[in-house]
């Protein structure tokens, strides 16, 4: 039992000590019955050789992205971690430290929280951020309770351009409140008319850019109609490398920005976890969800952080809480600065601008086989391409060729069968043009 | 005149010509600490004697503060928002928190005068 | 913001504020040169953009630091962080103990992960395979019907549980008003009970610092769905009455969540099924050893019984002739199925599940038990050792943490506060400070099975010796505590009265 330290003479001398006959002595308040009851058909201990090759197995039975040419996107994007990322990362003072209540001893995670903050708000062009939300769609829906409470407003309208996770989880959140949620039909092309939709009674609306569909939109038109209205506008960013190329939603005039951060800094890991950034304006400060790191001084004058403005927290505002946030994503928001600090501005831009040139490579070629049409006219790293037949089938075929081209719509949105023939595809820095090029030829095979 | 009156809720109200002017007193202020932040109601909001009208925050605690009277309110301390410390070097005083317009004469009859609130604040002790 | 003290200049002693091995650090803005970057791209490729004309117009502003600058930064904030690789933490109700590092190299086995979510389902069976083993252990170790892999956190998954219980009673046709939460509850109770739309009362604890049964006797009745009991409870101690408490909570048409916050308590030894127990989040950052990380990632899977299994959330792995299917819709679901909902993208913590699964293995059921049984046995050593001294105010034997109160300090001028912070000094975490609310000043310390006897001597001993110096009428030294670190007491006033919560240039 490599992790347990007491030993058996350790353990006697304890019970000697502490006065009971044998440590089952000390779990007397529980039922005896429901004690001696408990049977487990469960295996015993095992050592590392074992596990290591449990999980092997299990890698074995996977098609690795790393191992083929890889399209795939809908709300999480396959980056390269540089090494010193996930070394640093995996130092034991970030890894196994806990939530830095206690300041004098916690400035590392502190101080970094604080950078990640202002990654945050130069990224998205907001005024100020939080240390971290569990994952983009969670923090849409704390989003939408947080707009129903800054304008006391019951109501909140989910476009069709956003990931139906997001707006899945923001139904949920919002299932038992008093806040109803209304959500548009999944909308490709931008045919929706959001501005002719907000009224007084709106809390906000929330959209996404890019879209799930891939498309690029100007939400500025939008943010004014609502700000004349009385409501606020969420605008939701699943790709975050996007806001190194496309105007930052703040610059629109959103008043509440998440995004879903798993692109920079962790491996995709099948979905999670993740890091969802959000960020706001500053006057609505006092109604934002979870922690937040303020700079002070200490004793001595010197700078130093601490988690600030916590009595909107649950462990001191209890059923009045902004949120019943409390674990959040430490670590991969740590992970996500880390990146953004190697990749600087330089950087930052430069991987915007190869993800958006290989995109455009992507669509360049999937145009040329015969029956498929690229239907997103602006777009960042991903667009829509709409096939002669059904995706889902298409994406099998391509798979058992060893090539993951792209998400068929129809998984997202199984009950509109008008989005059957369109597939999502996603291209990124990590794919090459042999990438392409076997893609192309693939699914004009497929296809014919 | 002024009249003051306080309530077991730790708020005091000060009464002159139908408008009385609230706040938290000063026991409530050494047991909360340094106060860090007080939230306003908005003028103009119509209040029932017992709603919650405000809150104030010091670094670790949150504490409602609830209307003694019945009434609109027609101002509020807007100092505060810069300078919410005011509630610490002067509760019953520059602390104030907001005016209100008294619907209901007769709701006084219910708080304590000064001499009973001490006795009250003693009992707590 | 920036007429604050550069860090340099404050730090007493040298010149450059250093002290030895602890380094003064500028925030990453304040350092390197426009132009530089840690990451080399390749070339993009000569296309036209087609970014509709939505293209950023001005800088984000960032810094460009070189690699060696990047990992010099972070390696110097980490050594400002305690860690429990590094030291004793004995942080009461949030189990900080040993994160085994086979977990940190399984979950990095290439495909596990770095598959990405929406990959087709036939590609990624070996993925829903191992959501599916934890899945098993899960229900195995508590005996119940069913659980609901996707939540992110404890706190997560009791929203998760709470909304499954407010679905339930809804298809009962009456959603019911009112969730019951003892006094002593963590935080995240009512802040959950608020989210699924329920009033939130409390119910006192008795002089043992157990539930008041004739009081939540008293209130249970037809607008109650249901009771949120931490067990074992936040002072230390299990609920001896639980089956009597689920019975009344049953009878009275509610259901019973279970906080599993303390798990790790009876893992191993107590199947909570057989406790009458409808709903219960596991944390698997505590528990199951997954590592806190400063603040998560965590993951909250969620055992449900029968009769709130079918609420469970969207997706869910479910095992097909010799092998699975992930299912994303109500109508993949069934009509056996009424999921309440979707609480997260994808499909919830893999990375924490397969680090938990590794833990699990490890362990074996013979091992938790044992773990179970040492954490109990270690806090119980820890309460025999300081319970003369310090004041403990419910008797023992206690679960996985010891409770004290501030008794011991009365009229010694030295807080709860003051007396942590001097423990700093001393090379060790504090204890959780002022939780539970139910006594003053309370001092909450949970050892963990993965501390040594070695360690809780020289902690015992060191808590012993502060205590007789407090004692001795030291009020000074503690109030100056603590002096070692790399900052000492921070002004909290004035972080939260200004507040600055990003840097500007």
């Amino acid at each position: 039992m490599r992790y347990l330290p007491l030993s058996a003479d350790d353990r006697a001398e304890m019970l000697r000590a502490i006065g009971a006959p044998s440590v089952e002595d000390l779990f007397v308040d529980v039922p005896e019955a429901v004690r001696a009851g408990a049977v487990f058909d469960l295996p015993d201990h095992q050592g590392e050789i074992a596990i290591e090759r449990a999980f092997t197995a299990h890698a074995m039975k996977n098609l690795s992205p790393g191992c083929a040419p890889s399209f795939l996107g809908a709300g999480a994007y396959r980056h390269h971690g540089p090494a010193a990322v996930d070394a640093l990362v995996q130092r034991g003072e970030f890894l196994t430290s806990y939530t830095p209540y206690q300041p004098e001893i916690s400035q590392g995670t502190l101080q970094a929280l604080f950078e990640f903050q202002t990654q945050v708000c130069m990224l998205t062009g907001m005024e100020v951020a939080n240390a971290s939300m569990y994952d983009g769609a969670t923090a849409c829906a704390e989003a939408a309770l947080m707009a129903a409470r800054v304008t006391r407003r019951k109501s909140v309208l989910v476009s069709g351009s956003v990931h139906p996770h997001y707006a899945e989880v923001t139904e949920t959140q919002l299932r038992f409140t008093d806040v109803a949620c209304e959500r548009l039909a999944p909308d490709p092309v931008g045919v929706e008319d959001l501005i002719g939709r907000v009224g007084p009674d709106l809390a906000c609306v929330i959209v996404q850019t890019p879209s799930v569909f891939g498309r690029l939109s100007d939400y500025s038109a939008l943010a004014a109609a609502c700000h004349a209205a009385g409501a606020l506008l969420v605008v939701a960013v699943a790709e975050p490398v996007s806001l190194g190329a496309l105007m930052p939603p703040g610059e629109m005039g959103a008043d509440i920005v998440v995004v879903d951060g798993s692109s920079l800094g962790m491996p995709l890991s099948f979905g999670g976890p993740g890091v969802g950034l959000f960020a706001t304006r500053e006057k609505y400060l006092r109604n934002m969800p979870g922690r937040l790191v303020g700079q002070t001084v200490d004793v001595d004058g010197r700078r130093g952080w601490v988690l600030t403005l916590s009595t909107r927290e649950q462990h001191i505002r209890r059923e009045k809480a902004t949120s019943n946030i409390c674990t959040n994503s430490g670590l991969c928001a740590l992970a996500f600065s880390i990146h953004v600090a190697m990749l600087g501005e330089a950087g930052f831009a430069k991987l915007a601008a190869v993800n958006h040139a290989t995109a455009v490579k992507l669509a360049q070629g999937v145009a040329t086989v015969p029956g498929v049409k690229v239907t997103t006219p602006a777009f960042f790293n991903e667009f829509a391409a709409m096939l002669p037949k059904p995706a889902a089938e298409v994406v099998e075929a391509l798979a058992a060729r060893g090539i993951l081209g792209g998400v068929p719509a129809a998984r997202l949105f199984p009950s509109y069968p008008e989005l059957d023939n369109l597939l999502l595809l996603a291209a990124t820095e990590t794919n090459t043009e042999q990438d392409i090029d076997a893609l192309v030829a693939a699914l004009a095979e497929v296809l014919r | 005149m002024a009249k003051i009156y306080f309530s077991e809720e730790h708020e005091w109200i000060s009464v002159e010509g139908g408008v009385g002017t609230v706040g938290i007193t000063e026991y409530a202020q050494t047991q909360l600490g340094d106060v860090v932040f007080v939230e306003l109601p908005e003028v103009g909001a119509s209040i029932d004697k017992g709603d919650d009208v405000a809150v104030v925050e010091s670094v670790k605690a949150a504490s409602e503060v609830y209307s003694p009277v019945s009434g609109e309110i027609v101002e509020i301390n807007e100092e505060l928002a810069d300078a919410p410390g005011l509630v610490n070097q002067n509760a019953e005083g520059d602390g104030w928190f907001f005016k209100i317009t008294l619907a209901d004469d007769s709701e006084l009859d219910d708080l304590m005068n000064r001499e009973d609130y001490d006795a009250f604040v003693e009992g707590l002790e | 913001m920036n007429d604050l003290p550069i860090p340099a200049s404050a730090a007493p002693g040298t010149v450059t504020g250093n002290r030895g091995l602890t380094v003064e650090e500028p925030l990453i803005f304040e350092q390197g040169s426009a132009g530089n970057s840690g990451v080399d791209l390749p070339e993009p490729f000569d296309v036209p953009s087609r970014l509709g004309g939505l293209a950023r117009k001005g800088p984000i502003g960032l810094p460009g630091l070189s690699e060696p600058q990047v990992v010099r930064h972070y390696t110097r904030l980490s050594q400002k962080n305690y860690s429990i690789d590094a030291g004793f933490y004995p942080l009461g109700s949030c189990t900080m103990k040993y994160n085994p590092r086979l977990n940190e190299k399984v979950a990095r086995t290439p495909g596990l992960g770095d598959l990405h979510p929406m990959q087709p389902v036939s590609t990624v069976q070996g993925a829903l395979a191992v959501v599916h083993a934890l899945a098993g252990w899960l229900t195995e170790l508590t005996g119940m019907a069913g659980v609901a892999m996707s939540p992110a956190a404890g706190a997560h998954g009791e929203l998760c549980g709470v909304m499954a219980i407010r679905a339930a009673q809804e298809a009962k046709g009456d959603a019911r008003k009112v969730i019951l939460v003892p006094e002593s509850a963590h935080g995240t109770n009512p802040a959950t009970a608020a989210l699924c739309g329920y009033a939130v009362v409390g119910i006192p604890a008795d002089a043992e610092g157990r539930v008041d049964i004739a009081a939540l006797a008293a209130r249970l009745g037809p607008d109650v769905a249901g009771l949120m009991l931490t067990n074992p409870n936040t002072c230390g101690l299990f609920e001896r009455e639980v089956r009597e408490i689920a019975d009344l909570v049953h009878r009275a048409g509610a259901f019973f969540y279970m906080d599993g916050a303390n798990f790790n308590a009876i893992v191993g030894r107590v199947k909570i099924a057989d406790l009458g127990v409808d709903a219960m989040h596991i944390n698997l950052h505590k528990t199951f050893s997954t590592p806190h990380g400063g603040g998560g990632p965590g993951a909250g899977p969620t055992v449900l019984s029968e009769a709130l299994a079918k609420f469970a959330p969207l997706p869910f792995v479910r095992k097909t002739g010799d092998g699975y299917e992930l299912v994303e819709t109500a109508a993949e679901a069934g009509p056996e199925r009424s999921p309440f909902g979707r609480m997260k993208g994808f499909h919830g913590q893999f990375g924490v599940m397969i680090r938990a699964l590794a833990y699990a293995m490890a362990l074996g059921k013979d091992g938790l038990r044992q773990a179970s049984g040492d954490a109990v046995l270690n806090a119980n050593y820890l309460l025999a050792r300081l319970k003369d001294t310090l004041t403990a105010p419910f008797p023992g034997p206690c679960m996985h943490e010891a409770l004290f109160d501030d008794g011991f300090l009365k009229d010694t001028g030295v807080t709860t506060l003051d007396f942590a912070k001097a423990l700093i000094d001393e090379g060790f975490h504090p204890m959780t400070m002022y939780f539970p609310l139910v006594v003053h000043g309370a001092l909450l310390m949970e050892p963990t099975e993965t501390e040594s006897k070695q360690t809780l001597d020289l902690f015992a001993d060191t808590v012993l010796a502060l205590a007789a110096k407090a004692k001795a009428g030291e009020a000074e030294f503690f109030h100056a505590a603590p002096r070692l670190t790399p900052r000492r007491r921070l002004d909290e006033t004035l972080a939260a009265r200004k507040p600055v919560l990003r840097w500007v240039p």
